[in-house]
């Protein structure tokens, strides 16, 4: 990679991992030293994830239930410190940052959650609930608060008369709406979309990845998109991560992607990706289930499942390497 | 596909709630068939009375909500008229449903070969204890359950969420049903578990012949899985077809709205189609066209209710100026 290309992340991160641990409890520790057959339980939610956000780009991560798509958006955001690795916004670490400069960097990444029925305050206004941080940091005052407010709102599609409402009496895209107004009102540059449309109905999903885009244009956003739903990912997303168990396994453009995917995994969560062209399609089993991230198995976390899995497979663990310019997978079969 | 009289028969079927805020016009004026071996989507937004017509057609509608008008043919029997002792017989044996959410479907604190069995030997007594465990065990088998001997043994908690779901399906399979209501029975699941389930749906319909009804709002799924279409808004069949007519060529201004609002891959990056403002509620329709404050196309006729008509053979569609024009 040269320079100038490094100047243009917004975001890097570089060898985190995320172990979550259940630790014994008085009387479990007591159990083991009398023999017991348990031991502290530990879940690799993300393990050793090197990637990056250029300023501008609209990232997709993809993976399934449990594969640690969400938590490494909520790393990404800053709300979750990472076990091992560094994540660098701008070029600085920020859980190494103090004082403003940590809060400055904060604010520059915000997130819009899932489901618009739990992620809002159901005893505060919709104007409290986006205009309160920007008061708090200092974006508005007080006397330039309804202003502020009325901005924003006008920018997510929202009508300024109702701002006076309380979340349940506005309807699941509205509130959706509200979620991104939250988002904004504190001039982000980065938003991290953790299933942002999964919940809501498809006239309504088509309005919200709409606005998503017309943002991105009029502010210049940077997003990372994360979702399981494949079709809405393609459709917005510049370039794709995917996910299995905690690993990246692939990313490339998104046109790459879908042209040739490299990964196995990848392959089957194409192929069976249903679409409005393929009809009467004979829909075809993928063999096995996602391990438990308790007890992933050795060597590549999808071995049991790949058809063309060797014994190496089942031993080593591939890294992710560069496959392509801009393209890369984590499989041993590229090694030829 | 339909050799004599269908499995299924739907005709004017009026599902009403009668609530303090009013009558709820859940299922209004619903007619469709199904045949043997078909498959039939049934689409539909939220509140569009998509899932009050399976469970109208399994006679599980509770009060205040009734079946007020309307006949529902099953293998040429009208079932509104049925007697409860009639549903008995038929729930879980001749027509079997199957829920969205998996966790809710199972008792968690039975064992799966008590829930199992069960769903047999509440139709048939006559069976031995063993042979009722091996068409469970059979079963499980069926859906791609390894070990079905251990698995019986377990509790719904012991399973993972696409694996309940297909514990659900397979008591669903037990007494070979000749219907299946499916009600958005994958969209809280994965991509592949998905696949893995919408395959052991094909091969009922294709092996048995069982017909099945899929409910969804996922368009994407039931093009790939259906051989006939309905599309449902506010509680009114305003579009229905064989699913390549409709989804090539939809008439219907909703239909034509929602395809358009599905991301496809010729669509990628480029904004998609709106449908401009919201569901409405089904408390305060306004009279005529309940899509009309949406439409683009709407005029003053469309005060009036559209009729059902059949501008085309074998589509019927509920608008007063259904598109005529060239494919999308």
């Amino acid at each position: 990679m040269n320079e100038n290309t490094n100047n243009n992340r917004l975001v890097e991160i570089e060898g985190v991992s995320k172990r979550f641990v259940k630790s014994l409890d008085f009387a479990g520790k007591i159990a083991q030293k009398l023999g017991a057959n348990i031991r502290e339980e530990v879940v690799r939610a993300v393990d050793d994830a090197n990637i990056y956000i250029n300023r501008g780009e609209v990232v997709g991560l993809v993976g399934e239930s449990g594969c640690g798509k969400s938590t490494l958006g909520r790393m990404v955001a800053g709300i979750m410190k990472p076990t091992e690795g560094i994540v660098r916004y701008d070029g600085k670490d920020i859980y190494k940052l103090e004082g403003n400069e940590a809060r400055d960097t904060a604010l520059k990444t915000q997130m819009i959650f899932q489901d618009p029925f739990a992620s809002l305050n159901p005893r505060m206004r919709m104007q409290d609930i986006i205009g309160e941080a920007a008061v708090v940091h200092g974006i508005c005052t007080r006397q330039n608060f309804d202003e502020h407010v009325d901005m924003v709102l006008d920018r997510c599609g929202l009508d300024p008369e109702f701002k006076r409402r309380y979340p349940h009496q506005f309807s699941g895209g509205q509130r959706q709406r509200i979620g991104i107004a939250r988002a904004l009102s504190v001039n982000p540059e980065c938003i991290v979309c953790d299933e942002s449309v999964a919940a809501l109905d498809v006239s309504i999903q088509a309005q919200i990845l709409n606005l998503f885009m017309k943002l991105r244009e009029e502010l210049d956003l940077t997003y990372l998109f994360i979702s399981h739903d494949i079709g809405v990912v393609e459709h917005i997303s510049d370039r794709i991560i995917i996910m299995y168990l905690g690993r990246v396994v692939e990313s490339g453009t998104t046109d790459e992607i879908f042209a040739s995917p490299n990964h196995p995994y990848t392959q089957v969560l194409l192929r069976e990706v249903p679409s409005l062209e393929t009809r009467h399609h004979q829909f075809k089993p993928v063999d096995g289930e996602i391990p438990s991230p308790i007890d992933p198995p050795s060597g590549c976390y999808f071995h049991p499942r790949c058809p063309h899995a060797t014994d190496r497979c089942k031993q080593e663990n591939p890294k992710l390497r560069d496959i392509a310019p801009g393209r890369t997978s984590a499989c041993h079969l590229n090694d030829g | 596909m339909n050799q004599g009289t269908p499995t299924l028969e739907v005709k004017n079927l009026r599902t009403y709630f009668f609530t303090k805020a009013g009558v709820v016009r859940a299922v209004d004026d619903v007619s469709f068939t199904v045949g043997k071996g078909e498959v039939l989507g049934l689409v539909g937004e939220s509140g569009s009375g998509k899932s009050v017509t399976g469970f109208s057609i399994m006679g599980l509608v509770d009060p205040p909500g009734r079946v007020v008008e309307g006949e529902i043919n099953f293998n040429g029997q009208n079932l509104v008229t049925m007697p409860e002792g009639g549903w008995r017989d038929l729930r879980g044996n001749k027509v079997a449903m199957i829920f969205q959410d998996p966790m809710m479907t199972l008792n968690p604190v039975l064992r799966i070969d008590t829930q199992m069995m069960e769903a047999i030997t509440a139709h048939d007594k006559s069976i031995g204890k063993e042979a009722v465990r091996q068409r469970c065990r059979d079963a499980l088998g069926q859906v791609g359950i390894p070990s079905p001997d251990e698995r019986l043994k377990s509790y719904p908690h012991q399973f993972s969420g696409g694996m309940r779901q297909r514990v659900a399906i397979a008591i669903a399979l037990l007494n070979k049903p000749d219907l299946i209501i499916a009600d958005e029975p994958t969209t809280a699941l994965d991509v592949t578990i998905q696949a893995q389930i919408l395959f052991e749906a094909q091969k009922l319909a294709q092996d048995t012949g069982t017909s099945l009804i899929w409910i969804t709002h996922d368009l994407t799924v039931v093009a790939g899985l259906a051989d006939k279409i309905c599309v449902m808004y506010a509680g009114k069949l305003v579009e229905e077809g064989l699913i390549d007519d409709v989804l090539d060529d939809p008439m219907h201004p909703y239909t034509r709205g929602l395809i358009g609002s599905v991301p496809s891959h010729n669509k990628r990056g480029e904004p998609l189609y709106q449908i401009p403002g919201m569901t409405p509620s089904l408390i305060k329709l306004p009279p005529g066209c309940a899509f009309r404050d949406r439409c683009e196309k709407a005029v003053e006729g469309c005060a009036e209710a559209p009729p059902t008509t059949t501008p085309k053979e074998g589509r019927v569609v509920r608008c007063h100026y259904p598109h005529m024009g060239e494919t999308t």
